[in-house]
């Protein structure tokens, strides 16, 4: 019964009538009958507004919402200023579609360039592109860039998110690019493992590591890089956006490109998506890059204005020649991060890494007291694993409370195969009073 | 207008966290030395900068929007009501299924009905964009023959009409686009598709309608003829407005189709995304699908997948908007078609006694002009009539595309639009029409009311600027 239509049936007829056809049937009369449904679809009876929202309400309180989270593994529970939702909402900013007509589009075409801008910053590279579709997605795409006619092999750190190689394992399967995964050792990529395996394939093209990697250990991102690219391979980092506020960036580091998640950037959980994939590189890759660019240029008066630029990457214009077939992205969801950044300032950046940091070590330290040890002896910034006697035991008990609890991941690979292991995670949205809470449960627990 | 950067004064801005409640500790890892350079900003001016910048962009509200190709419908705001609540907004995609049973409900109920409208038998949300679709369905199609031990298969047929995104994705997915021409009445050339099927046809790519807007008569033989040659049918779903609740793309012959859940679905587009491209499929590529599926309360992968498209299950909540959209229509899904055909040849119908339309027929959702004629007697481009409808508050059609057409406009008014929006747009064509022929100058100097005028696209490729410079020489 609910339609978004505006002409009434009699509008309808009469403007069927007013161009030459008698009635639906007969303007449809084109397509061949075989070709066309018989009869009705199997679909439910059309509802009024409040019914869908009756509905809709029904199921979302189907669903559990933690009061306090300490999982991330690839999605991670920040804060989002009230500014974000308020400013992104506008329809004009919601409702527009990508900013084909420059001068009727200038706000998104800004609001974007803002973006590249600002996520060029905090990665310390030279230039980004408009979003990608998510952080893996973007590892992906950021693979191939490093492709060329004599390289094509894509290494991967055996420490990252296993979602991450799947996509890259995906994207590759496509392509016909050949992805190997070097070892993690200790919770951390295996350098010798690395140094050899790119020493003996000339067809290298690039590597991938995570910042911090998926056990949430910091990497010796330095010394990966300079091996991969002594190696004459690329080097790519995927980075958890706001560690970037206390750790070196990927540009001091010198890597070729950085991605990452952009999620933690005032974007929600939301169930795993819209999230957005953020990429930047150095300006002599360019015309390698995926996506849409904005960028600046003048009017016929001379003022400054944006424009979609250096299309002749895309698919609408190169075709099956194209960097990528990318076309929608995640623009609204890069226009938050924008807004998310600019809330928080150079200030708030520093303060959220130095939160998270301080909390996740506070939680190590107090799970320590109770014996739940580090898995890995490295450097971690939000996210640490411990071993635990019973994972599910304690994140029943958890989850009893309206915790979240860590993620319980496969052993650590320890002499102990019977070891439980749980990735856990800190942001500023939890106080030592929630962290309190955890190790109280725990303690009852065991 | 400044940017935001050039609006930022040290020492001020917002303050959002709190103090550290438990002791300072970094990791003993190198820190950054080099300070990002973000805004320092209050609320107040951040807002009006942005408030700013929304006045220089065009939503659905801000006028008609007939982007060809683009469905640019009304985006329902119980749609945006619903992805909103809490209880999808702040789901961990790391969960336990047992307390997500709503949202996987919602997942399932969801494919349910985008089987039944397609006639497919499984739908993957995984994709996050139309384009993605389409790679997702080239790469079943590819594990389909693999598996098959057909390896031979290596092309892919795309009509020279066909988005961008076709032989993109076919590049992507490890295949060579080969092209088959358009006849003279814009649809499939029948004699060029049989002289390029063979033992090396992977699939077809198809739209339709197509790009220029027509249902191809031959859709079942065309489809009839690729399976005879051992390749699938891939549908581009792109279009499906036209014919939804008409026409199933099954029915047709087709193996595998992405929908735009931002076009046809209602969701909105974002400025360029987010959208959700959901590939639908038969059974027969159901053993390939990507990503996990929720099954009896806990998550299974198919057993051949191809893998996974994104990180989790796609963007979950322009998936809640789209269902808050079927619910809404339900079984009218065919009032959805109709009314954008109604209205894409109403206007047609009323602009080509001075237009030259591309192929002059019944139309579906869209209809092109090719503006060539006008243009060798003028020296008024496509360009130049997009630009002075941004005079009359209008968003201009799609514009060089599709390719086959020279100086094509491609007009797609979509069914939510009342006639007196479209009467208001046809006389802006036709005083537009006068003014080429009578004042062509004032039409290739447009726009004059916009915030910019006509942008240098050529300076912006040749020197790339795509970021602020920051200065350092304090």
């Amino acid at each position: 019964m609910g339609t978004f239509i505006p002409n009434t049936k009699e509008e309808q007829l009469k403007m069927l009538n007013e161009i030459g056809y008698k009635d639906f049937d007969d303007l449809f009369k084109v397509i061949p009958e075989a070709a066309k449904v018989k009869g009705e679809l199997d679909l439910p009876e059309g509802m009024s507004e409040i019914e869908v929202d009756r509905k809709i309400q029904g199921l979302a309180n189907k669903n559990v919402i933690f009061r306090s989270i300490f999982r991330g593994a690839g999605a991670y529970n920040h804060y989002v200023p009230s500014a974000v939702d308020a400013i992104a909402n506008k329809e004009e900013f919601l409702t527009a579609y990508t900013p084909y007509q420059a001068e009727i589009s200038q706000g998104i075409l800004q609001s974007i360039f803002e973006y590249q801008t600002m996520i060029a910053e905090i990665t310390g590279m030279d230039i980004a592109n408009a979003s990608m579709y998510d952080g893996a997605s973007a590892a992906a795409e950021a693979c191939w860039m490093c492709k060329d006619r004599k390289h094509s092999t894509i290494y991967v750190s055996g420490a990252i998110d296993e979602r991450i190689l799947t996509v890259i394992n995906t994207y590759s399967f496509g392509r016909g690019s050949k992805v190997v995964v070097i070892p993690a050792k200790d919770g951390v990529t295996d350098k010798d493992a690395l140094a050899k395996a790119l020493a003996d394939d000339p067809a290298a093209s690039c590597f991938l590591m995570q910042y911090p990697n998926f056990f949430g250990i910091v990497e010796d991102a330095d010394e990966l890089c300079k091996i991969t690219q002594d190696a004459g391979a690329k080097f790519i980092m995927y980075c958890h956006p706001l560690a970037l506020g206390a750790l070196k960036s990927p540009g001091e580091i010198g890597a070729d490109i950085a991605v990452g998640e952009g999620q933690p950037l005032g974007l929600g959980l939301e169930f795993g998506g819209p999230y957005l994939g953020f990429l930047s590189t150095r300006q002599q890759y360019m015309r390698q890059i995926p996506g849409r660019l904005i960028g600046e240029t003048v009017d016929t008066r001379g003022d400054r204005g944006f424009v979609l630029t250096i299309q002749a990457r895309e698919q609408h214009i190169r075709r099956e020649k194209a960097s990528s077939n990318i076309c929608s992205n995640e623009a609204w969801c890069a226009l938050r991060a924008g807004i998310y950044l600019s809330t928080i300032g150079p200030a708030g950046y520093a303060q959220v890494a130095e939160l998270c940091s301080s909390k996740a070590h506070y939680m190590a330290e107090e799970l320590d007291k109770i014996g739940m040890k580090l898995c890995f002896k490295g450097e971690f910034w939000n996210e640490f694993a411990t071993t635990c006697p019973d994972a599910d035991k304690l994140l029943a008990a958890l989850e009893a409370k309206g915790i979240l609890g860590g993620l319980k991941f496969q052993c650590c690979g320890c002499d102990d195969s019977d070891c439980d292991c749980i990735l856990w995670c800190c942001t500023e949205l939890n106080t030592k009073e929630d962290i309190d809470e955890v190790i109280a449960i725990a303690k009852e627990v065991f | 207008m400044k940017l935001i950067f050039e609006k930022s004064i040290p020492g001020r801005g917002q303050d959002i966290f709190p103090a550290c409640d438990v002791p300072v500790k970094m990791p003993a890892a190198p820190l950054r030395e080099k300070k990002a350079h973000l805004p320092e900003i209050s609320e107040n001016e951040m807002g009006r900068h942005y408030t700013a910048l929304a006045k220089r962009a065009h939503g659905v509200n801000d006028g008609f929007y007939p982007l060809g190709s683009c469905t640019m419908k009304h985006n329902p705001r119980i749609n945006e009501k619903m992805a909103n609540l809490p209880g999808f907004a702040k789901l961990h995609p790391l969960q336990p299924a047992e307390t997500v049973q709503g949202a996987n409900e919602l997942i399932a109920d969801l494919e349910k009905m985008l089987c039944e409208i397609t006639g497919m038998d499984g739908v993957t949300f995984q994709p996050a964009a139309g384009a993605h679709g389409e790679f997702t369905g080239l790469l079943l199609i590819k594990a389909y023959h693999t598996d098959r031990g057909d390896t031979e298969r290596t092309e892919i047929l795309v009509p020279d009409a066909a988005h961008g995104t076709n032989p993109a994705s076919a590049t992507m997915a490890g295949y060579k686009t080969v092209v088959i021409k358009s006849n003279e009445n814009g649809t499939v050339d029948l004699d060029d598709l049989k002289a390029h099927l063979g033992p090396k046809t992977a699939g077809l790519m198809l739209t339709n309608p197509n790009t220029v807007g027509l249902f191809d008569p031959n859709i079942m033989e065309i489809t009839r003829l690729v399976h005879e040659a051992g390749g699938l049918c891939y549908y581009d779903g792109a279009n499906l407005n036209a014919v939804i609740g008409i026409v199933r793309p099954a029915d047709i012959g087709f193996d595998v189709i992405h929908m735009n859940l931002h076009k046809t679905f209602s969701t909105p587009h974002g400025g360029g995304g987010p959208g959700s491209g959901p590939c639908a499929y038969k059974d027969f590529l159901a053993p390939f699908a990507p990503g996990l599926v929720c099954k009896d309360g806990k998550y299974v992968r198919a057993e051949k997948s191809i893998g996974n498209m994104t990180g989790f299950y796609g963007n979950f909540l322009v998936m809640v908007k789209a269902y808050a959209y079927l619910l809404t229509i339900g079984k009218d899904v065919h009032t959805i078609a109709e009314n954008a055909v109604l209205n894409a040849n109403y206007m047609q119908e009323k602009l080509k006694d001075l237009y030259p339309i591309a192929f002059d027929t019944t139309c579906m959702h869209e209809f092109v002009i090719g503006l060539d004629p006008i243009y060798r007697k003028t020296h008024v481009s496509a360009l130049d009539v997009a630009k002075a409808l941004l005079d009359y508050g209008i968003h201009p059609p799609t514009i060089y595309f599709p390719l086959i057409v020279h100086e094509a406009l491609m007009i797609e008014p979509t069914e939510t639009e009342t006639k007196e929006t479209l009467d208001e747009a046809i006389t802006a064509f036709r005083e537009i029409y006068d003014r080429i022929f009578n004042a062509p100058e004032s039409v290739q100097m447009a726009p004059q009311t916009t915030p910019v005028l006509r942008l240098d696209d050529t300076k912006a490729a040749r020197e790339p600027h795509l970021r602020y410079e920051f200065c350092d020489c304090e």
